[in-house]
């Protein structure tokens, strides 16, 4: 049995499912990712995982034992867990007070307590600052603090609700550094929430897809950002390029979709006549000013719609009789002399396609 | 004006000569407002706590009726506390009547509700981030109910230093139960009330602002013990 177990997990607000028949099992020393909008129920999820709230339906097994049924157990339980908020927030003392804190509700020897505490004080960078007042911290710093906190009482799992959420980039990176280095050297068992797609993808070695309440997909971030199951979890993981077709020939794998009455050509195990989503990472979408033999199968001549220069790159959207989104690097657009109006070759490889199965 | 002003004279002169009536007068009063105030705190800490943190059918109710009882009326105690000590009442065997303990016990009694609703009301005023960081971190109940209660802990202190103040400043039931007995349950205000009927407004004034400036020295220590 996996360390811990979710098993036809419910949760209710005012009425309102909050989370619907979730089943899942994390095992020891694995570390988890749970990615979904802002919404979704990622939040309500781990307060039930850390037994802060009880289900409305389901059970929560931890090592094996129902926590859902007694106080005690879920006591037990939850001084195995460390839980760092999304918000977190420190108590009126000192820095090394609010690190000590569940040291000292576990009747830790106060020598013990030091080491630990200046241990975790250490692994955050924070180790200066433990006699300072903890609400005079900025808000990076009071989440190192947290992660110091839940950390100190070596917890076998830790859970985190969106780490880096409201920090300034520069923050972002240092509490990253901190949750690897965790993650490579004290080997426990981590869930963390996050809308922060890549953060997910960088840190866990499976991830979840919680949408709506209901755990859309779960798998291996590859497996996940390369292959979603729905067009719900494409949305998410960020294939913008979601196009509504029908196989309309076969050739073992090689299927051509008809799309728009466009063909595109594309590696799948469906059957003629079924209705699917042609799924293309803009990432995977390449521009040339003419028809330039490539190994590339999809080739389609379009007109460029828009231009939307994000950071480094530039998002082109290009109207092939179907509209179809890429990236480029602002220098590419710039080399190719792309400007709006301006008619483009697009072209995306076969093997770049994930197909799903349309609903409708 | 000039009353005023030879009050403050005189005050000046009974704190400055340290007036062994006055000192003793302000003495008891002082001994008697802090014990019923610490008796109080010592209820209304556990019971805040309990109607606080615990969930129960009326909770609601209890709390406004907790909250009508801050106005409650000093004599309206004072004759609740007569009736139960008087000589021919429920505990008049003790024989309490008319001795410090019973007049500690009826400003105990008068200050609990105002204590008790301060309190209820600084622990809902703590985010409610605090008992849940405390919960998840391993606390138990107890140890979370005192991690919220010290987080409260300005505001609490504010709860101490209203009761105090209604205790100390309080003269009805002082009079009633106390009997202003010289030397043995005579108050600041008592004191000043007997003087003023006596026409020496001017001791019945310097024994006020002694009163005030007391109540400024215990202000101003609670203040300081807020701020540490």
């Amino acid at each position: 049995m996996a360390l811990i177990e979710l098993a036809g997990l419910g949760q209710e607000y005012e009425g309102r499912h909050v989370l619907k028949d979730i089943n899942l099992g994390i095992d020891r020393g694995e570390v988890f990712a749970l990615i979904g909008p802002t919404g979704a129920g990622k939040t309500t999820l781990v307060r039930l995982l850390d037994l802060l709230d009880l289900p409305a339906s389901g059970r929560i097994y931890f090592d094996g034992v129902d926590v859902t049924l007694s106080r005690h157990h879920r006591l037990k339980a939850r001084r195995r867990m460390a839980y760092v908020q999304q918000k977190p927030i420190v108590f009126s003392m000192n820095v090394y007070g609010n690190v000590a804190c569940g040291l000292r509700w576990r009747h830790e020897k106060k020598e013990v307590i030091r080491h630990k505490v200046e241990s975790a004080l250490e692994m955050v960078g924070m180790a200066d600052c433990e006699n300072r007042d903890a609400k005079t911290l900025s808000g990076g710093e009071t989440q190192r603090v947290a992660i110091a906190r839940a950390l100190v009482t070596d917890p076998e799992v830790l859970l985190l609700d969106e780490p880096t959420a409201n920090l300034d980039p520069v923050s972002v990176s240092r509490v990253e550094e901190v949750l690897e280095q965790i993650i490579a050297e004290q080997k426990m068992t981590v869930l963390m929430a996050t809308h922060d797609m890549p953060q997910g993808q960088r840190l866990a070695g499976r991830v979840g897809v919680l949408i709506n309440g209901e755990m859309l997909q779960v798998g291996s971030p590859n497996e996940v950002f390369c292959s979603p199951k729905s067009r719900e979890v494409a949305e998410f993981v960020g294939v913008e390029n979601i196009l509504a077709g029908v196989i309309a020939e076969k050739d073992d794998d090689l299927v051509n979709i008809s799309v728009n009455g466009h063909v595109i050509q594309a590696i799948s195990d469906y059957a003629i006549g079924d209705k699917v989503h042609a799924l293309v990472r803009p990432e995977d979408v390449t521009f040339r000013l003419s028809k330039d033999p490539s190994s590339a199968r999809n080739v389609f001549e379009g007109e460029i719609g828009r231009m939307t220069p994000i950071g480094p790159l530039v998002r082109i959207e290009v109207d092939c009789g179907f509209p179809l989104l890429g990236v480029l690097t602002t220098r590419s657009a710039q080399e190719l002399e792309l400007t709006i109006g301006k008619y483009v070759y697009a072209s995306f490889k076969a093997t770049a396609i994930h197909i799903i199965k349309r609903r409708n | 004006m000039t009353e005023l002003w030879d009050a403050i004279v005189e005050a000046v002169r009974l704190i400055v000569s340290l007036d062994p009536e006055v000192m003793e007068i302000a003495r008891r009063s002082l001994a008697i407002s802090a014990t019923s105030c610490t008796i109080a705190i010592l209820i209304c800490l556990p019971l805040g706590s309990l109607i606080h943190f615990r969930r129960f059918p009326g909770k609601k109710l209890l709390i406004s009726v907790i909250q009508t009882l801050f106005s409650l009326p000093t004599v309206t105690v004072g004759i609740i506390v007569f009736v139960l000590f008087r000589r021919v009442g429920p505990l008049g065997e003790l024989g309490l009547l008319h001795t410090p303990v019973v007049m500690v016990i009826g400003q105990a009694m008068l200050i609990t509700p105002v204590m008790l609703g301060l309190i209820i009301s600084a622990l809902s005023g703590v985010d409610r981030a605090v008992s849940e960081t405390a919960t998840s971190l391993g606390a138990s109940r107890f140890q979370m109910m005192v991690v919220t209660v010290r987080e409260a802990r300005y505001a609490i202190m504010t709860a101490v230093i209203m009761g105090f103040g209604r205790a100390i400043s309080e003269v009805g039931l002082s009079m009633m139960i106390g009997g202003n007995i010289a030397g043995f349950t005579r108050t600041i205000t008592t004191a000043m009330l007997l003087e003023t009927s006596r026409g020496d407004i001017e001791l019945a004034m310097a024994l006020g602002i002694i009163l005030i400036l007391i109540a400024l020295v215990i202000n101003v220590a609670l203040n300081r013990l807020q701020q540490k």
